[in-house]
């Protein structure tokens, strides 16, 4: 019988049915960050319990920590970090803490080791753990209770999810990225429109990705709601494995990482790549955006008096008028990073925007490279030095920064952002904050212009 | 647990709800599940003053005694945190009925005792009208039945067997699972070593 990638990755995982319907699955690598895991450790002490295999878990500081400096910013926050070393010396767990060589976005840190290949299964207490689909690897987000069902077991309960393939076929055009991909698929599927349902990504606009852009696409899948996100294994994802300290450790063998030809899915969606602009969000859900060259939706746009009175509001919040030009809307600051969008390859995509060019006046530019290791690598590729150069703050420590401001990277009330990050929720980058986001070419495009600009009218200044 | 959950129910007609805005990051910073009433929905209870909200539906009566939730489509989306789920739980809230939950925040609200009857958009948009009568609509969620009753509305809910066993026994999973360690070990006996993880430290 024909099976899904899906099906055949929780088929190899499945260690026994359980009498309620709910099955255990196995988990190969469990990641946790510094704050999500210190309540699964309490209930581990609680119940006298202990870690099933210690070797199986990596902890990362990631979340809360300052980019600014090694050291935290606050007694709260060096209580988190400090909390987590604790519990991985107690439990012999593997710990990449600040100053750590290996430290950084615990998605970006991950492939960077070679710990992740085709036909794992990968949780974290991080709703974006969807991007380990791009290896063609199941991950999917946990909560805190499920992190210490983990710990304490290695399985998880976990019920099948319904399939959904989502094709995009055809080139698409110059200037439209991975993230654009994903977003037009967020707009079109809708948040929340794959709540239930396992993705797949298919078509040659997908398999034409780098690993980076799959990683974006399958990253960013938990905006529309799925619990996992996958992307066949293909020549890409095999070279993508070699050259990292974990390479050759891994090999999980048994099934062809990819979809049986005649395999059935639940729902599908097809979209065409050439149709994708590059988009903006304009409102408070990933969902809401546009094109970089269409205006801010208008009541009329919408039938339902709910839907009007949605728009009102995300508009009020966001500070804008229906019917705006997307290229009229000014920003304050700019932000590049995030386990979205913070890989040497996003970097040198809005390098490429930034080289010969100046960050506007009255705009605040910063970048947070993804992890030490691509901090690294930029700086020896002369990255940083355009980064500076244009007006950017370059900042020499990892993490998740202002995608969710739980460091001191808070924007304040009314400020507005244009960011490579994932969400635009209400109070997502500070309190009152007005999120907009796009990728990161865009992002150093709006820096540059001092408001939303596309990308396609900034060409390349200097050829290397 | 009890396998009925009765309560006053408030309207909660926002879509797509994320666990931002259920517990806004500053109340993250901690390293228990504890104290956390008081961050839930906190940016529409209060004002940046602090002050109480009038407008918003649960400071006014009779819904600051509510213990159910009316909510809109998608409710729990986004980021996976599970204080969300600590904080509405130490707020009161025993259930949420709505049309559907992003997926980590059902498995959250499980874990946790909250129940989250799935309806149809039209019994849904039924009882938020109800609920947002003055009078306060006391709504009843019969788990061994999987039916809500309020007024003159009588609907049956969808939720999945093992979520609702969980719910009216009130389990402890991880001690639950252990019990299958064998299966576990069995299942780990037959991997290869190439398919044991094993991290650099």
């Amino acid at each position: 019988m024909s099976r899904t990638l899906y099906d055949k990755l929780v088929d190899t995982h499945k260690v026994c049915d359980l009498p309620d319907g709910d099955m255990l699955i196995y988990v190969d690598f469990h990641i946790m960050n510094e704050y999500t895991s210190p309540q699964a450790f309490s209930g581990l002490d609680t119940k006298q319990l202990d870690v099933w295999r210690p070797e199986a878990h990596l902890a990362v500081v990631d979340h809360v920590n300052a980019t600014r400096s090694k050291e935290p910013h606050d007694a709260a926050s060096k209580l988190l970090i400090d909390n987590l070393q604790a519990n991985c010396i107690k439990h012999a767990i593997a710990f990449y803490g600040l100053g750590d060589p290996r430290q950084g976005i615990e998605h970006v840190v991950v492939p960077e080791q070679g710990l992740v290949a085709p036909g794992m299964l990968i949780a974290c207490g991080d709703s974006h753990t969807t991007t380990y689909g791009a290896y063609g690897a199941l991950g999917f987000g946990i909560g805190t209770s499920e992190v210490e069902h983990v710990l304490a077991t290695q399985t998880l309960r976990y019920k099948r999810m319904k399939t959904m393939r989502v094709t995009v076929d055809g080139d698409t055009a110059p200037g439209v990225t991975a993230k654009d991909i994903i977003m037009k698929v967020v707009q079109v599927v809708g948040a929340g429109g794959a709540n239930g349902y396992a993705v797949e990504f298919a078509g040659s606009a997908i398999r034409g990705l780098d690993m980076a852009g799959r990683m974006t696409v399958c990253n960013m899948a938990v905006e529309l709601g799925a619990r996992a996100a996958l992307i066949a294994a293909d020549d890409i994802t095999e070279s993508a494995l070699q050259g990292h300290p974990h390479s050759g450790q891994f090999a999980f063998k048994g099934e062809s990482w990819i979809s049986d030809p005649k395999a059935v899915f639940d729902e599908e969606f097809a979209i065409s790549g050439a149709d994708i602009e590059p988009l903006i969000t304009w409102g408070t859900s990933p969902d809401q955006s546009v094109p970089i060259t269409a205006n801010v939706p208008s009541a009329v746009d919408y039938v339902s008096p709910e839907a009007k009175a949605a728009l009102a509001r995300s508009l009020h919040y966001m500070g804008l008028s229906e019917g705006q030009s997307a290229q009229s809307i000014k920003i304050d600051t700019a932000f590049i990073g995030s386990c979205t969008n913070s890989r040497i390859e996003d970097l040198r995509e809005a390098a490429k925007v930034l080289e010969g060019r100046h960050v506007a006046v009255g705009v605040e530019a910063i970048v947070v490279p993804g992890s030490a290791m691509t901090r690294i690598k930029a700086e020896a590729e002369g990255l940083r030095a355009i980064f500076e150069a244009a007006g950017f703050e370059w900042r020499p420590e990892a993490g998740c920064s202002m995608c969710l401001a739980m460091n001191d990277d808070i924007a304040m009330d009314g400020e507005r952002v244009a960011s490579s990050t994932n969400r635009n929720f209400e109070g997502r980058q500070g309190r009152g904050a007005r999120t907009h986001l796009m990728s990161p070419a865009m992002v150093a495009a709006a820096a540059v212009a001092g408001h939303l600009a596309d990308v396609r009218d900034f060409k390349r200044k200097t050829s290397k | 647990m009890t396998k009925t959950i009765k309560g006053i129910a408030a309207p909660l007609p926002l879509a797509n709800v994320d666990t931002d805005v259920i517990m806004p990051k500053r109340f993250l910073i901690t390293i228990t599940r504890e104290g956390l009433a008081d961050g839930t929905f906190a940016d529409l209870r209060f004002d940046n003053a602090g002050q109480q909200r009038p407008e918003f539906i649960l400071n006014r009566e009779p819904w600051t005694q509510a213990t159910i939730l009316i909510v809109g489509d998608n409710f729990g989306c986004g980021s996976s945190r599970e204080h969300a789920v600590w904080g509405m739980r130490q707020l009161g809230i025993n259930a949420c009925i709505g049309t559907g939950f992003a997926g980590i925040f059902y498995d959250n609200a499980r874990k946790n005792g909250l129940a989250l009857p799935v309806v149809s958009p039209e019994i849904r948009d039924a009882l938020m009208q109800l609920s947002n009568t003055p009078n306060g609509a006391e709504i009843s969620i019969n788990l061994d039945s999987r039916t809500i009753t309020a007024g003159d509305i009588s609907a049956s809910f969808e939720m999945d067997d093992a979520t609702r066993t969980s719910l009216i026994r009130g389990r402890d999973d991880t001690l639950d699972s252990l019990e299958y360690a064998g299966a576990i070990r069995d299942f780990e006996a037959g991997l290869d070593s190439k398919m044991r993880v094993s991290v650099i430290k």
